[in-house]
């Protein structure tokens, strides 16, 4: 029986063996080892949607689930979001803890009615009676050419909506530790997953060779389980010079502006937007003076606007300069003009700039 | 040559010879001062559908989504294969449990009248549809309903004085007065926390039974929505997860022939039936006269024994009639024919189980009278307690801090600052 293998073993992709009980996933690899752990040590965890039982996945991602855990636990879906969401709904009522995938963000929108009136607000319209205890895992971001229709970032729907978490991993460490955390999570938690970084850091140069994350610190990850608890941020790069607010795809992008540009700031990865890190900010906002935010998605509106507000509300008075935005502009995202879309090195490099010299 | 492959002559004779297109807008046949007039109603007699096996397959018996099944016959007799030959406490028992939920929601709507709460929803004339099911379901079996199967409850003896704490939002409501009156939530009923958007408890439904069969467990699901709402998109990707997966559930259809102000033919009655609708899905289809209580009881139980022998969902669409108004927000006089309900060819669902139980020689109207006020007494009574606890709008309300629990398992910051600045707001404006 293949039951006890574990499913990354099965995976098309060699598994490097790194020291002791961690090996070297990229970030596709840690979520179908979270998914494996999880499934393991909890038999309430089940995994649907389209593709995803006996092919694995469009992304691979629950690749070997099935087989392992049976159909009854795995299993392919409808193509109609808003009945897989709503039938999680139902299945976290009776019990069990399901992690649905939405195959990509851009396809969660005739789900909205589930996720916002039903999975977000069950707990409190019935007084506890009832919870909904999903996980929505969903690929998202540009970065691939996939045009607008396989390109977006709509975390800004879902911090907007009370009873909902909205969780954004930047390393296949993270990944892994952050979905399990989710998993195990009472409350409906958005996990979106930046897939430009699935198979390999990105540092914003479109047109060089793609990387790999062999080699990458972040890319050792524990065989077995571990938690990053949500609402944590992590400190990507300490330094003086300002603050970088940022998450997902654009951590590694800032990096590795900030590294060209030789600039001593300190990039925080938020890791989860709802509940936010807000004590991690405060004390690098005040440490620094300056504050940039940056993110794929559209600006109006977006998640940055709303941290601009925080930091206006709580770090004025040690704020040397205005609170800088780096956003996807507000245009749905454009095929050929993906480049000039994306909040590259380019426009990171004039922000960092303007808001040293402010 | 060109690669264009319509014809230049037919577009341009097209525009010569034709009619012109037309859009056609529904418009049901009674409008406020018509007498509404149902004689070319074809009602089907009692008893004349056929009962197929439990287990037939859909394809086999696609007639029953087309005809009405009816048991209770013009004189009261139970009549036909689907007679589910209740023992006669079982039918007192449904009497009961409807003329109760009939009397509980004349003095819910008084108590709204009067300003003691905002909101409320009658289901006059659909009681059958709610009780019906009911007693044919396990008490376990669980129940995703719609706004108008307070039914439900009162069947599963839910404590009436809890339902009035909910209605009144009151410092008893067991939700916190977090929702809108009748949207109850009973778990310890098995009867699921009721949304105000329609038709998402239909996908929740099956994913429950999903999960019930995935579990090997033996509880099956049910879930009611009006005929109106079978548009949204909700219901067919419920009856799509419902056919791929042979679910356990029962999909009820409520045609009460009024959503709002929107006749049936706005949700497609005009073309088809409800019950149709499973044809194209595979689903069993039962179309039922809902204002029969024994038709009701049979076609669930049909249903429900077919879903514990796994044979798969049923759709069933019970037709019936909205007495009231939608709500007490609604005045149907002002888009539909007065009289309509008293032409109502089905009649009334209390009268008709009534004229049973009497010629089947186990009840009188003397009884019956006493049962009316014995209920309207234990309904006025309980309200009178329920009002201790206090009325919309006058104070005895949840704390006010309780407003921010419930949103996540444990409060984070952002909520916690937020509550703590709403009480220091108010304490500093001497509240």
């Amino acid at each position: 029986m293949e039951g006890s293998r574990p499913v990354s073993d099965m995976m098309s992709e060699a598994v490097t063996e790194a020291r002791g009980d961690t090996v070297q996933m990229n970030m596709i690899q840690a979520i179908n080892s979270a998914l494996d752990v999880m499934m393991e040590r909890d038999p309430d965890v089940v995994v649907m949607g389209e593709d995803v039982g006996y092919f694995g996945g469009v992304f691979r991602a629950t690749a070997g689930l099935q087989q392992k855990y049976g159909k009854n636990r795995v299993f392919d879906t409808p193509i109609t979001e808003c009945g897989i969401i709503g039938v999680a709904v139902g299945m976290g009522a009776y019990g069990l803890r399901p992690v649905p995938e939405i195959q990509f963000a851009d396809y969660i929108y005739p789900a909205l009615d589930q996720l916002v009136s039903e999975a977000a607000r069950l707990r409190y319209r019935s007084a506890g009676e009832f919870i909904s205890p999903m996980t929505v895992r969903s690929p998202f971001g540009g970065g691939i050419f996939g045009g607008q229709t396989h390109s977006q970032s709509p975390e800004g729907i879902f911090t907007h909506v009370s009873g909902v978490k909205t969780v954004i991993p930047s390393t296949p460490y993270d990944a892994k530790g952050l979905l399990i955390a989710s998993i195990e999570d009472n409350d409906p938690t958005i996990f979106f997953e930046p897939k430009r970084i699935y198979n390999g850091p990105f540092d914003g140069h479109y047109d060089t060779p793609a990387r790999s994350w062999a080699g990458h610190a972040q890319a050792q990850v524990p065989t077995g389980y571990y938690r990053i608890p949500l609402g944590e941020a992590r400190v990507a790069r300490s330094g003086e010079a300002l603050t970088v607010l940022c998450y997902g795809t654009m951590v590694h992008v800032v990096e590795n502006v900030v590294a060209e540009m030789g600039v001593d700031a300190e990039i925080l990865d938020l890791r989860t937007l709802v509940p936010l890190d807000i004590g991690a900010i405060e004390r690098s906002v005040r440490k620094t003076g300056r504050c940039m935010i940056v993110h794929e998605a559209t600006r109006t509106s977006g998640f940055g606007a709303e941290l601009s507000a925080l930091v206006q509300e709580r770090c004025f008075y040690h704020l040397e300069a205005p609170i800088e935005r780096v956003t996807g502009f507000d245009t749905p995202y454009p095929h050929s003009l993906e480049w000039a879309y994306f909040p590259g090195p380019v426009r990171i490099r004039e922000a960092i700039n303007k808001i040293l010299k402010d | 040559m060109s690669d264009r492959i319509d014809s230049d002559a037919a577009r341009a004779g097209a525009g010569r010879n034709l009619p012109p297109l037309r859009l056609h807008v529904p418009e049901p046949k009674f409008r406020p001062g018509d007498t509404a007039d149902f004689s070319d109603f074809d009602i089907p007699l009692a008893g004349a559908q056929a009962r197929p096996d439990e287990t037939t397959q859909p394809g086999e018996m696609r007639d029953l989504a087309y005809g009405l099944v009816r048991v209770l016959d013009e004189d009261g007799a139970a009549v036909g294969p689907w007679d589910p030959k209740l023992p006669p406490e079982t039918l007192l028992r449904m009497l009961r449990a409807m003329a109760l939920t009939r009397a509980f929601d004349a003095r819910m709507f008084r108590a709204q009248r009067q300003g003691k709460t905002s909101f409320y929803m009658k289901s006059t004339g659909e009681e059958a549809v709610s009780i019906g099911a009911a007693a044919a379901l396990a008490s376990d079996d669980m129940c995703f309903p719609s706004y108008r199967q307070q039914g439900i409850l009162i069947a599963r003896g839910w404590p009436i004085i809890d339902m009035m704490n909910q209605i009144y939002s009151n410092k008893g409501d067991r939700l916190k007065g977090r929702q809108l009156p009748i949207m109850y939530s009973a778990r310890d009923a098995a009867f699921f926390s009721i949304s105000g958007n329609l038709t998402t408890q239909y996908p929740q439904a099956v994913g429950w039974a999903m999960a019930s069969a995935a579990r090997g467990d033996t509880r099956i699901a049910a879930t009611w929505c009006g005929e109106g709402s079978t548009a949204e998109g909700d219901f067919h990707s419920a009856c799509t997860f419902a056919s791929v997966y042979r679910a356990p559930v029962i999909m009820n259809v409520v045609n009460n022939q009024w959503a709002i102000s929107s006749f049936s033919g706005f949700a497609g009655a005009e073309a088809t039936t409800f019950a149709a609708r499973a044809i194209g899905y595979g689903i069993a289809g039962l179309r039922v006269d809902g204002n029969d209580a024994l038709a009701v009881y049979a076609a669930t139980r049909w249903a429900a024994d077919r879903a514990r022998a796994n044979a798969g969902p049923t759709l069933i669409e019970h037709f019936t009639y909205r007495v009231e108004g939608h709500s007490t927000s609604d005045d149907p006089s002002a888009y539909r024919s007065a009289d309509e309900a008293s032409h109502w060819p089905l009649g009334d669902p209390i009268a008709r189980l009534k004229k049973h139980c009497i010629a089947l020689g186990i009840w009188d109207e003397d009884r019956h009278a006493a049962m009316d006020r014995e209920l309207a007494e234990m309904v006025r009574d309980a309200a009178r307690e329920a009002e201790k606890n206090g009325i919309l709008g006058h104070g005895l309300h949840h704390p006010m801090e309780s407003m921010f629990e419930d949103v996540f398992e444990e409060m984070p910051w952002h909520l916690r600052e937020q509550q703590q600045k709403m009480l220091d707001e108010w304490k500093a404006a001497g509240l």
